[in-house]
């Protein structure tokens, strides 16, 4: 039966928060595609994009109809499928910018990788949902969680996509460190991983060794990584207070800025509407992320909060591994920008993730 | 599921929940702070940079790998071209610029716009390539009026520089701009627009180690392009070097004694294969192919009835004739139809059918043995060894010996020629094959076509005992440090079909046809040096019984080619050539002294200079 209480309790803020940062988002990808072509014919990503919104919109409708507690229940077949879905990413995937991310399923496109962040997120959730105490896990409760860690990363890791898989470590991470460990491990694991690095180092090939390297330090790759970000920093900068006017960015224009409607979006905005333009969006997704912790904070269910702190420490991440590359902070990763980024994959998975948050946040009226 | 319900556990859950907050806080606080620093406090100095849109990317052209004959003697160098280039971003007014420019240097308007508009997917910002190869004065007017000319530079990058100009042309082959379909291929990662790659010979089958990488600068430039500061710098890396087989003195040789002549030169070392010599002519100048060969010159080559572009080392199929004797011989020897003390008799002809087979010494060679009929190429001895082993017996005996087949050499489009069968006269013609035509193909004088490199590689296993080797032209490859990258083992394919006893009756008689009294090569012979060979003279047009013409007086387009394949020292040979001549007439005339010459400055010249480790 369907419960009336569900239409009262729904979270109208969230909704209405999701759909403006929507729109500000496609407004700034419309400039990205647009600027410099006077041809006045709307981009056919542009159309995709939107595309990929409603889409994402209707996957969140139907999300909403599941009780998410009916996830707890399914979360390891869930995972089972993502697994699944990435090693047929390793059979037959399609290669894209030299490595296999891609699966075509019909038409579409399908990156498995994105999939798995929310697959592990309700994994993770439902394992701690049981585990949780407030000494803290010890090791023994951790060698689960860990195992579900480790074969999507090294599955991604290899197809190669270390920034995916970084993503993936940094989000299970965040999730284990909320629900709290031991003193005892989180030590012992951190002297590990200290200890460890140095061999696994010596242990590379030169190649992987100069990937990492210029992944750290994009200066190394001055015709690569180390161009964009000064062709980024030089966008970003040149914005000023409050910026040079819609659709009138002239590095973006130039395509002087690479990915510019992908990874390096944020740049379009900040030459365009200057800081002005850049902390409203900043304070969009500060409010968006507080209202996360929120509905995961008052909700009753153990479950339903580590899951709803799950899927936004998941944005949280994008947001600042994107906009601290792009402004020169950070490593080039191909994070997109949640919502703002162009790419199919990414905005469906952060539809899925908020429509995971609405459902918790609706159903957390007292029953029973 | 566990429900809270103790409020010192929601105490817990908060306080973690507030050291969250605090996290985020501070991250965002991080955030905000660098879009201060980036928009406030550098925000004038992007906001400037951004304006002329100042940091670009200049890319480094790479040098090509260099070639080297055996001797490390340079064939194929690099020598600096001054590129004539503009950036359109900076160029201000482009017709105007261009008007003052084409005056300057002389150079019509119209070309220079032209290029221009070629220019795929072109942006304001990246250089176009406006003329390639301007010459020093051009030079000097450009830069003493550069600030006139806004936009324009001039870049000095490397290009091609075949040495010697002609040699070796058809082997060393020659470069061409890269098109924008074979970008889209993604098979040159390193190569961009404008680039030239391997076209032809060896510039196009060793493309991936000749080319280097690319590198590049990040620049900061004035409002006219100039630039002011480079920033950042990657080195380019420079093409892999080729150490070919070819020994540089001798193609020369070959290619001077084949002037005014049409034909080829292949000579081989015997022990391994490596390719010595190999010769076609006439040649084209590779120079002229860089930065794209003109409209007149191109078609120049191709209406020139000599086929300068060509390989006919390998890609020109010729009637065998008589070289195709050594071939009758081994079948007609293993298949036990003759031995060495067989004789025939030669009248001058023979009668099969109701058709007379002429022997080419009319007067007739009377008493012949193997090693005689050999040495004389009498062509009723091996009439009749035909016959008696029939075509398809024939047909596998040659390709046993590698005709009828590639030898595999590293350069495209070689020919495969062809060996006749019954079958394969059925498939082509719908007929039956006809018992005097055994006659023709047991002399190398009917459907059978084969190259001249064939013919070296098989003279060449005659004369080491029977191995047949792949031939080799690249012998290493190593980077411009001299380190050793790959190096290529010469490369057995096969044996003769022939048994040491055969091959040393058939040796005999290759020897007897230079150093014999009625060898048909014996006007080569040298002081010395013992030379092993076999003469051969293919038919382009069969003269009538009674056409008494000289052949003098013949079209040069009717008169036979002129074959001659040898080797030499006869007993443990060093060099296997061989030569044709197109219609050169007699092979002992037209053909074998080139062979000659040749070997007389091998071995002279191997004698002087010690062989050069590998």
């Amino acid at each position: 039966m369907f419960d009336r209480r569900l239409i009262k309790y729904f979270d109208w803020g969230l909704m209405a928060l999701t759909i403006l940062i929507g729109m500000v988002g496609l407004g700034i990808l419309y400039s990205a595609l647009t600027a410099g072509n006077d041809s006045g014919v709307v981009h056919i990503l542009f159309k995709k994009q939107m595309i990929w919104m409603c889409t994402g919109f209707v996957v969140m409708m139907i999300i909403l109809m599941i009780d998410y507690r009916d996830l707890d229940k399914i979360n390891l077949f869930i995972y089972a499928l993502c697994i699944a879905l990435l090693i047929s990413v390793i059979l037959f995937g399609k290669i894209g910018g030299g490595s296999r991310r891609w699966l075509l399923i019909g038409f579409v496109r399908i990156q498995p990788s994105e999939l798995m962040k929310i697959a592990l997120i309700i994994s993770l959730a439902s394992v701690y949902s049981t585990s949780i105490s407030q000494a803290g896990l010890n090791f023994r409760k951790l060698i689960k969680p860990a195992v579900l860690c480790v074969i999507p990363f090294v599955l991604i890791v290899n197809q190669p996509d270390l920034g995916t898989g970084l993503l993936l470590l940094l989000i299970a991470g965040s999730i284990t460190l909320f629900v709290k460990v031991e003193r005892k491990v989180l030590y012992t694991v951190s002297g590990i991983c200290i200890a460890a690095a140095p061999l696994l180092w010596y242990g590379l090939k030169p190649y992987q060794k100069s990937r990492i390297l210029t992944f750290l330090n994009p200066d190394r790759d001055p015709l690569g990584a180390g161009y964009h970000i000064i062709q980024s920093k030089i966008a970003i900068g040149s914005g000023m207070l409050t910026g040079k006017g819609f659709l009138k960015g002239t590095q973006n224009a130039l395509s002087f800025l690479p990915e510019h409607h992908t990874d390096f979006i944020l740049s379009v905005l900040a030459e365009e509407w200057g800081i002005m333009g850049c902390s409203a969006l900043l304070f969009l997704y500060l409010i968006f992320l507080f209202w996360g912790l929120n509905i995961a904070y008052n909700c009753r269910n153990m479950f339903g909060s580590i899951l709803a702190f799950g899927i936004t420490t998941m944005i949280f991440w994008q947001i600042f591994i994107n906009i601290g590359m792009v402004m020169g902070l950070m490593p080039v990763v191909g994070v997109p920008l949640p919502l703002v980024s162009y790419g199919g994959s990414s905005v469906i998975t952060n539809m899925v993730g908020f429509g995971i948050l609405l459902n918790i946040s609706m159903r957390n009226f007292s029953s029973n | 599921m566990t429900e809270f319900s103790k409020n010192q556990e929601r105490d817990w859950i908060k306080q973690r929940f507030i050291g969250v907050s605090v996290c985020i806080l501070f991250v965002f606080a991080l955030l905000f702070l660098r879009l201060v620093y980036l928009q406030i406090i550098k925000g004038e100095e992007f906001r400037l940079l951004s304006e002329k849109n100042a940091v670009r990317l200049k890319s480094i052209k790479s040098s090509r790998g260099l070639i080297f004959d055996r001797n490390k003697k340079l064939l194929v160098d690099n020598r600096p071209s001054f590129n004539l280039k503009i950036v359109l971003e900076d160029a201000g007014e482009v017709k105007e610029t261009l008007k003052k420019l084409a005056q300057l240097i002389d150079i019509p308007f119209d070309e220079l716009m032209d290029s221009i508009s070629q220019v795929e997917n072109s942006t304001v910002y990246k250089p176009i390539l406006l003329k390639n190869d301007i010459s020093r004065n051009q030079l000097a007017i450009v830069e003493a009026h550069k600030f006139d000319l806004p936009g324009i530079h001039i870049d000095i990058e490397p290009t091609r520089y075949y040495i010697h100009k002609k040699t070796a042309a058809h082997l060393l082959g020659y470069l061409g701009q890269i098109n924008s379909k074979e970008l889209k291929t993604g098979k040159y990662p390193n190569v961009k627009s404008g680039d030239s790659i391997g076209r032809y010979g060896i510039e196009k089958q060793f493309e991936t180690y000749l080319q280097g990488k690319r590198g590049g600068r990040q620049v900061e430039v004035d409002v006219s392009g100039r630039i002011i500061k480079v920033l950042k710098t990657v080195k380019p890396v420079a093409g892999l070097d080729l150490n070919l087989t070819l020994d540089l003195d001798l193609q020369q040789t070959a290619e001077k004694l084949l002037e005014n002549k049409a034909g080829s030169v292949v000579a081989i070392d015997p022990d391994n294969g490596d390719i010595l010599v190999l010769a076609s002519n006439p040649s084209f100048d590779q120079n002229d192919f860089i930065g794209g060969i003109s409209q007149k010159k191109w078609e120049a080559l191709m209406s020139d009835p000599g086929k300068p572009m060509v390989n006919k080392a390998i890609q020109a199929e010729y009637p065998p004739a008589s070289t195709y004797k050594v071939i009758t011989s081994f079948a007609a020897i293993e298949e036990k139809h003759i031995n060495i003390d067989n004789t025939e008799y030669c009248p001058g002809f023979l009668k099969y059918g109701n058709r007379t087979y002429r022997c080419w010494y009319k007067h007739g060679h009377g008493d012949m043995n193997i090693i005689e009929g050999i040495a004389q190429s009498c062509d009723v001895f091996f009439y009749r060894a035909g016959i008696k082993v029939g075509v398809d017996k024939l047909a596998q005996y040659a390709m046993g010996s590698g005709l009828g087949k590639k030898t595999g050499i590293s350069l495209e489009n070689e020919k495969k020629g062809l060996i006749p069968t019954s079958i394969w006269k059925k498939k082509r013609y719908k007929e039956q094959w006809q018992g005097g035509e055994t006659l023709s193909v047991a002399i190398g004088q009917s459907y059978n076509l084969v190259t001249p490199l064939q013919m070296a590689v098989l003279i060449a296993a005659v004369g080491n005992g029977g191995t047949l080797f792949r031939p080799r032209i690249v012998r290493t490859i190593k980077d411009g440090y001299g380190v050793l990258v790959k190096k290529i083992e010469p490369e057995i394919t096969g044996g003769l079909p022939a048994s040491k006893e055969t091959l040393k009756i058939v040796r005999k008689g290759l020897l007897k046809a230079v150093q014999g009294q009625r060898g048909t090569a014996k006007k080569i012979r040298l002081e010395n040096i013992e030379i092993a060979g076999k003469t051969g003279t293919a038919q382009v047009y069969s003269i009538k019984k009674n056409d008494k013409r000289k052949t003098e007086e013949m079209k040069y387009s009717l008169r036979d080619h002129a074959w001659f394949v040898c080797y030499a020292p006869a007993d443990n040979p060093v060099i296997a050539i061989a030569v044709l001549v197109e219609h050169g007439e007699h092979g002992s005339s037209g053909a074998a002294p080139i062979a000659g010459a040749l070997i007389e400055e091998y071995i002279k010249g191997s004698l002087s200079k010690k062989t050069l480790p590998e």
